[in-house]
């Protein structure tokens, strides 16, 4: 029997509810594991999730400092999308999305996923060259994408502003129909009761304060709950990399931390069914299944681990907005928060063997974390259970920037924050 | 008179009446009345619908906390949707609607997810509509098939669709002080900092400064409290250094204490100014900020205490006290804390029957004794409320014996005919802006509350702020703050009231308890949180959305903190405390695009952009730029247009507007030196009075812009870039001239907007120019190739570099921004008898490809000089920037995409972003090797042809492949050739 | 934020463009050290704390400024004309007076 089903709500329900297990146990941390996972946000459990399915790794603990979930898997704009250009991304964030597409029955936890699509505005005809560059690209690896006419957004979302006269008009624009958004809480949390119901031990407000060697080789780390060893350690820690890396004795990495904003507006009842992104600023919005619209923009720009956003790119993002809907002017906005992106290099992350023995390392998610989250653990818990990474993932080296293997989808270069 | 107003009191001008419409009936009420007074004076109980349950719901506070009266304002055809009633100003022809109700609100079928209740509590989504794991509902359909549904339950109102015509507006301030409430406390401060010589600036959320002065029935400095305020009001009001800001809600506490606050300028008025906006979006720079923004008092959690008809006992004072409005006949109060009584009795002095006090505490003083005893009311200690009875508003409440240690109700329930409730669960200071700015909050176990930091950076507090409830801490706490410590407080007569509450928060009775009345959170639901281990203050807002609607939590944050606590037997403060974000309340979008609301970013256009549109210009935008694509002629097609342009500029000549090139000054004794540095090819070695085209890379060795650039002096050079990379560019050379190279003395100055530039190509351009050129002479030995001279067209001070991106034997003439169209006119006139045409950015981009020059198609910030047979232009003779980084082995390999032509094999167009395969296979696209950049139809081919990169380059010359754009559905075949396809040894240009 | 501009005074840090960490040093023009270039180019500090940075006055000056920041708190620490950190130079030196 499934623990969670609509029998067993109504089970439950008629037991005044007092029969629900916790989602995840609070242990406490052991003195040893096969693997310790640095990290309980998104990827950290989901590394967590897949070692023990895929891989029969079982003794496995996560490593939260705070509360589980507390950072950019909670903080995000939910969206969920494979349109990426380069092979190397679009394939990985595929392999993510046939991941989503069933991550609700694999789980026993609906995450919510809708395919709702997401449409990318294009405003130039040179835009839209690139953006159909872009599709065509994802169809030669068997993805879906499609172009739009005017017409054919005006219909799907009324709302919009597609006039002639706009600052920007629409010309067009490209769809990714087996995109969508999730329920970002819902994704974290079940992993974390898919792991810990496979023997995982999910340990909250657990901080790591220093890592335990042996020579080169990682052995363990120090916690503020004690020490524990582990045969392998992996690190997935976002914006806190470099903090982490720092424990560890490596002062640099290709890695700066940033902080993004994300909003949302007070309830509406639907006007928005699709994910949509502006072509001529930085801005992406859909609608929850609550009524809230919630939408982004770009970084603030600057390095940050405050989680706190600055007032100008509010305002940006709301100019932005207002491009495209206009008659949004009287909506409020209820919510504000800042993530910490973990920016690379070239846009693109890390995962890897390393660098140190003992040690594994996924980082650089830049905005594409709670997206990646299924294949990010997938790929993962591969490479952790192997020693070498997943065909999907051997492009996403740490090396590879000096190499000049680079992977950068919007041909922006080591300017971490534009990418 | 209306069926609840009182017969006198309250400060409203009872000698006016204001219309408006509520749900389409007509209401009056009179100035001064916000939507939720006037409503309640008119017996009005019915405000709302929650959320999930769909219950009906009436007011529950008196301010920006309401959670319930959510309405819709129709201002024409523009809609604003979750508007509290609380803080809405009623105004003349105001129209408003209810929401979340379905057909009214009256009778609403949404209320029939009640009886799902305990199905539908807090997580329960995650737990179903999953759907089947195989057959044709696998994965996500079940889920959005269920989903389909749900959406149409969200939202609570509609948001308008038609473009609101309101205007916003920005404003920025800047000040010493600024003081944020203005009850007694904030006046205090404000005065206080303005006679020290101080810019103070005082925000209050209210139409009426005050604050509790408003309502308290307080005496201060021998007057009633309302009176003081008035008077301190007036005072400041007639202070040059004081700026008054009523109805601004300071929202944003953000770094280096920029302060975000939303003005309602006009949403109160009938008839606004002409030119007044909407709102006014203040960015306020503050040296010192003082938060007086009081105390919110909280709801106790009890079996149907969402009824219409309870409310919290400080808005029911206040209901009574500033709006003279009784909210009920027969009322009862029930309370942890003296606080209440002190409502209670000034209800009783505006005309109200109070009928009972419950209080929690079996223990009383002696001075809240005395107090309830002038209300006339049954007192009730040690008894708690249970469950209140009525359909869509109050009729009276259950009461049992409560046992306040033991949270335990006992004995039989007895029940009081009562069709208004007050309640009191204490009092939480309102921290979110201090919290916003980095505080940590600390738990007070004598208030049962969180209090800000003792210390604090930027700011200070006073008053409620500070967990100081008395009138006279406040006064004094405001005084200190503005910075007069050691200043005298006026004399007051207030009530001697303990505002410590017990630590109770809930009455555990059965039935649904709500603590977040507008998401429908229950105590039941904080529980099964905590059953299922979600018990950090986060996973408990997340999972069961306290805290999440409209009002953020601000009257249901600390009960459900509290509830947790009890379930896990910790403290309230080991549960975790909130860190509030900005907004404190809800912004309005429109506010915060204020100017850039239908105009989001400026417009770019060239001196010769009004001949352009003169002309039959058809344009596009081209980042900021508005640019000629085509000058069609009646009946003509886009294509045929720029065929057109581009045959006649081959054949004779065409002339076009290349304004928007990025042009640099790159000057000084180093600036040679430093033009080898940045560029892939040598400068220093380039004549006076000649150009060369440059090649930029980016320091990891990638293409970052091309152009010519034009030594115009031994140590003046004219550097140009691309339309498109200008910004980037300038900001690139900034950086290494200021930040790596200081000592290079070498200055640079952006002159895009100061020339406009004209490019005229074709056979006959030199004959066109030696036509209307004085001063100098064009002919090949005065002008050669990549030559410049000066003279005059017309008058005009003229630039002429001899350049060609066509092709063509072609000039570029620069001349004063102002003289743009002047001269831009001579040499149209000037051509004429040649056949000269204008062409736009089409037929430019069909004769740049047919010479295979690049652009931002192909330098699309992954390629390298080499992929694109640039090599030539990389200098082995000196060191530059990206020369150390440009041959690392991933920028070598042999599978990089590189620049080739590509011609159509079946006469069809070709388009930009189509992908070339070896094997063509419509049904399962693969295989891609590359893409097109750039395609057009060319004149001198009588071909389609494009550009494209591809794995292979040149290797692949001579080749057969497919075209592949399953989005555009074309296919077909290709032939893959040289990018040089027009005259590849330049003789045209050299001629 | 606000950043304190040596040459404009304070000014709200919309007005500014984040650069580059301010401690890396750029390899010489003439330096043929592979490694010590990739360094310059892709690595980072990434300081939890008091971070070195260069900043551009975009919107105003347009200097470039070293400045020193907390990325925690966001607080400014210092802010001073890039050109006047770095490495010496000739030119200056001869400049300033025996």
């Amino acid at each position: 029997m499934r623990e969670y089903s609509a029998y067993t709500l109504l089970k439950n329900a008629l037991a005044g509810n007092r029969d629900w297990k916790p989602a995840w146990r609070k242990p406490d941390p052991k003195a040893s594991y096969d693997v310790v996972i640095i990290g309980g946000g998104g990827h950290g459990l989901s590394t967590a999730y897949y070692l023990a399915k895929e891989h029969g790794i079982t003794n496995v603990a996560v490593l939260e400092k705070g509360y589980l979930g507390s950072g950019n898997v909670g903080r995000n704009t939910t969206a969920v999308r494979s349109n990426y250009l380069l092979p190397e991304n679009h394939r990985f964030y595929e392999h993510s999305m046939d991941l989503w597409e069933n991550l609700s029955h694999d789980l026993n936890y609906n995450v919510m996923f809708s395919q709702r699509g997401c449409l990318n505005l294009a405003h130039t005809p040179g835009q839209l060259d690139e953006y159909v560059r872009r599709g065509n690209a994802l169809r030669h690896s068997g993805i879906d994408s499609e172009l739009m006419t005017v017409e054919q957004i005006k219909r799907l979302v009324p709302a919009l502003d597609v006039s002639a006269s706009a600052r920007f008009p629409v010309i067009g624009g490209v769809m990714q129909w087996s995109a969508g958004t999730a329920r970002h809480d819902a994704v974290a949390w079940g992993y974390a009761r898919g792991a810990d119901r496979r023997g995982v031990d999910v340990i909250e407000n657990c901080e790591v304060t220093g890592f335990l060697r042996d020579g080169d080789r990682v052995t363990g780390v120090t916690t503020t709950r004690g020490e524990i060893r582990a045969k392998k350690v992996a690190i997935a820690v976002a914006g806190s990399t470099g903090r982490v890396m720092k424990l560890v004795g490596i002062d640099e990495m290709p890695i700066e931390s940033q902080v993004l904003q994300a909003f949302v507006s007070e309830s509406l009842k639907p006007i928005l069914d699709t994910v949509l992104t502006f072509g001529m600023g930085h801005f992406y919005v859909g609608q929850s299944d609550k009524g809230g619209l919630i939408y982004g923009g770009a970084l603030d720009g600057y390095n940050s681990y405050a989680q706190r956003g600055s007032l100008p790119l509010v305002e940006e993002v709301h100019s932005e907005m207002l491009a495209l809907f206009p008659g949004l002017a009287s909506v409020r906005v209820l919510r504000s928060w800042g993530g910490l992106c973990d920016m690379s290099m070239d846009g693109s992350p890390i995962i890897t063997t390393g660098p140190l023995p003992g040690m594994y390392l996924n980082c650089g998610w830049c905005y594409g974390g709670f997206k990646a989250t299924p294949a990010s653990g997938w790929c993962f818990a591969w490479t952790i259970a192997k020693d070498e990474p997943h065909p999907l993932n051997a492009p996403f080296t740490l090396d590879r920037f000096h190499r000049g293997a680079i992977i950068d989808d919007k041909g922006q270069g080591a300017t971490p924050n534009l990418h | 008179m209306s069926p609840r107003r009182a017969t006198s009191g309250g400060l409203i001008d009872r000698s006016r009446s204001v219309r408006f419409t509520f749900d389409g009936q007509d209401f009056t009420g009179h100035p001064g009345d916000t939507l939720a007074s006037a409503l309640l004076a008119n017996g009005v109980s019915l405000f709302g619908r929650s959320f999930k349950y769909h219950r009906p719901r009436g007011v529950l506070a008196a301010g920006v906390d309401e959670p319930n009266a959510l309405v819709t304002v129709l201002r024409g055809e523009a809609r604003e949707p979750n508007i509290q009633a609380t803080m809405l100003e009623i105004r003349d022809g105001l129209k408003v609607v209810s929401q979340n109700r379905f057909p009214t609100l009256g009778f609403d079928v949404g209320a029939a997810n009640q009886l799902g209740g305990k199905l539908i509590g807090a997580g329960f989504y995650y737990k179903t509509f999953m759907g089947p794991v195989i057959g044709p509902l696998k994965g996500t359909r079940f889920w959005m098939f269920c989903e389909h549904f749900i959406r149409r339950a969200a939202g609570l109102g509609h948001a308008g669709t038609a473009p609101d015509p309101s205007r916003y507006e920005r404003m920025n301030a800047f000040c010493d002080v600024l003081v944020v409430g203005s009850g007694p406390a904030g006046l205090m401060a404000a005065k206080a900092a303005a006679e020290s010589g101080a810019r103070v600036m005082l925000a209050e959320q209210d139409a009426r400064l005050g604050g509790s002065a408003n309502w308290s029935g307080e005496t201060i400095d021998a007057q009633p409290a309302n009176d003081w305020a008035a008077g301190m009001v007036r005072e400041l009001a007639a202070l040059p250094n004081v700026t008054l800001l009523p109805r601004t809600t300071v929202w944003g506490y953000y770094d280096g204490n920029t302060i975000a606050a939303l003005e309602r300028v006009t949403d109160h008025k009938a008839s606004p100014r002409a030119g007044e906006p909407r709102q006014r979006h203040w960015t306020i720079r503050s040296g010192k900020v003082v938060l007086t923004t009081g105390a919110f008092e909280r709801p106790l959690v009890f079996p149907g205490n969402d009824r219409p008809g309870v409310m919290l006992a400080s808005a029911a004072e206040r209901y009574a006290v500033e709006y003279g409005v009784l909210p009920g006949d027969k009322v009862a109060v029930f309370t942890n804390n003296d606080g209440a009584y002190k409502s209670a009795l000034s209800l009783r002095e505006a005309g109200c029957r109070i009928v009972a006090i419950i209080d929690v505490r079996e223990e009383l003083s002696e001075a809240v004794r005395a107090l309830a005893v002038r209300t006339g009311a049954e007192i009730l200690s040690g008894r708690a409320v249970t469950g209140t009875e009525g359909g869509k508003s109050l009729s009276g409440i259950k009461m049992q014996a409560f046992n306040a240690k033991a949270g335990a109700v006992s004995g039989d329930p007895r029940t009081i005919e009562a069709d208004c409730l007050l309640m009191s669960g204490g009092w939480s200071p309102v921290i979110n802006l201090a919290s916003q700015a980095g505080a940590k909050a600390e738990w007070s176990e004598r208030l049962q509350a969180f209090l800000p930091p003792k210390e604090a950076d930027g700011w200070v507090g006073a008053g409620g702020f500070n967990g100081a409830f008395s009138l006279e801490a406040a006064l004094a706490e405001g005084l200190a703050a503005g910075g007069e410590p050691d200043g005298d407080t006026p004399a007051v007569i207030s009530y001697e009231l303990d505002m410590a509450p017990a630590p109770v928060f809930e009455i555990a009775a059965g039935g649904k308890a709500f603590v977040d009345f507008q998401h429908d959170v229950t105590a039941d639901d904080v529980r099964l949180a905590h059953r299922e281990g979600f018990q950090s203050v986060e996973h408990l807002k997340r999972y069961t959305t306290l805290g999440m609607a409209t009002d953020q939590g601000k009257t249901s944050n600390v009960p459900g903190l509290a509830i947790m606590a009890n379930a896990l037997g910790k403290q309230i403060p080991e549960v975790g405390t909130t860190r509030f974000r900005p907004p404190f309340a809800p912004v309005t979008i429109g506010a915060l695009a204020a100017e850039r609301y239908g105009e989001i970013r400026p417009e770019r256009l060239t001196p010769m952009h009004d001949w352009h549109i003169a002309n039959g210009a058809t344009t596009y935008s081209a980042g900021l730029w508005h640019r000629p694509m085509i000058y069609g002629l009646p009946g003509e097609t886009v294509e045929q247009a720029y065929v057109r342009e581009a045959q006649t500029t081959r054949e004779a000549a065409g002339i076009a507007d290349v304004s928007t090139l990025g042009k640099i000054m790159v000057q000084g004794p180093d600036a040679a030196g430093f033009l080898d540095r940045v560029y892939t090819n040598m400068f220093s070695t380039l004549p006076v009075g000649k150009a060369r085209y440059g090649l930029m890379l980016r320091e990891d060795g990638l293409v970052l812009d091309d152009g010519t650039t034009w030594r115009l002096g031994e140590q003046d050079f004219l550097m140009t870039t691309t339309t498109a990379n200008a910004g980037k560019v300038m900001q690139h050379l900034e950086y290494l001239l200021d930040a790596v190279w200081p000592e290079l003395k070498v200055q640079l100055t952006s002159v895009t907007d100061q020339w406009a530039g004209a490019s005229i190509a074709g056979p006959v351009s030199r004959e066109i120019l030696a036509a209307c050129v004085t001063g100098t002479k064009v002919d090949n030995e005065t002008l050669p190739f990549m030559g410049i001279v000066y003279g005059e067209i017309s008058g005009a001070p003229v630039m002429i570099c001899r350049l060609s991106f066509s092709g063509e034997l072609a000039y570029e003439v620069y001349s004063g921004a102002g003289h743009g169209t002047h001269v831009w006119e001579a040499l149209i006139a000037a051509g004429k008898p040649f056949g000269l045409v204008p062409y736009g950015l089409e037929a430019l981009g069909t004769m740049r490809i047919e010479k295979g020059h690049v652009t931002g198609a192909e330098i699309d910030g992954r390629v390298t000089a080499r992929d694109l047979h640039l090599d030539w232009m990389l200098s082995k003779k000196k060191p530059f920037v990206g020369s150390m980084m440009m041959d690392r082995e991933g920028l070598t390999a042999p599978d990089r995409l590189q620049l080739v032509g590509i011609m159509s094999l079946d006469n069809r167009p070709l388009n930009g972003g189509a992908h070339i395969v070896e094997e063509l296979d419509r049904d399962n696209p693969h295989g891609s090797i590359g893409h097109m950049t750039a395609a057009c139809y060319s004149p001198v081919l009588g071909r389609h042809i494009g550009l494209a990169l591809v794995k292979g380059g040149k290797s692949l010359h001579g080749q057969r492949a497919f075209i592949s754009d399953p989005l555009r559905k074309r296919f077909g075949p290709v032939e893959i050739v040289s990018h040089h396809f027009y005259d590849p040894e330049g003789r045209r240009m050299h001629g | 934020m606000i950043i304190t501009c040596p040459y404009c005074g304070p000014r709200d840090s919309s007005e500014f463009v984040y650069r580059e960490e301010g401690g890396r040093i750029r390899p010489d023009q003439a330096s043929t050290d592979q490694a010590a270039w990739n360094a310059y180019v892709y690595d980072r500090v990434n300081t939890a704390g008091e971070h070195d940075e260069i900043w551009q006055h975009s919107g105003g000056c347009r200097a470039h400024l070293r400045i020193v920041r907390n990325t925690v708190t966001h607080r400014i620490v210092s802010v001073a004309f890039a050109r006047d950190h770095g490495r010496p130079h000739e030119r200056r030196k001869a400049e300033t007076p025996a």
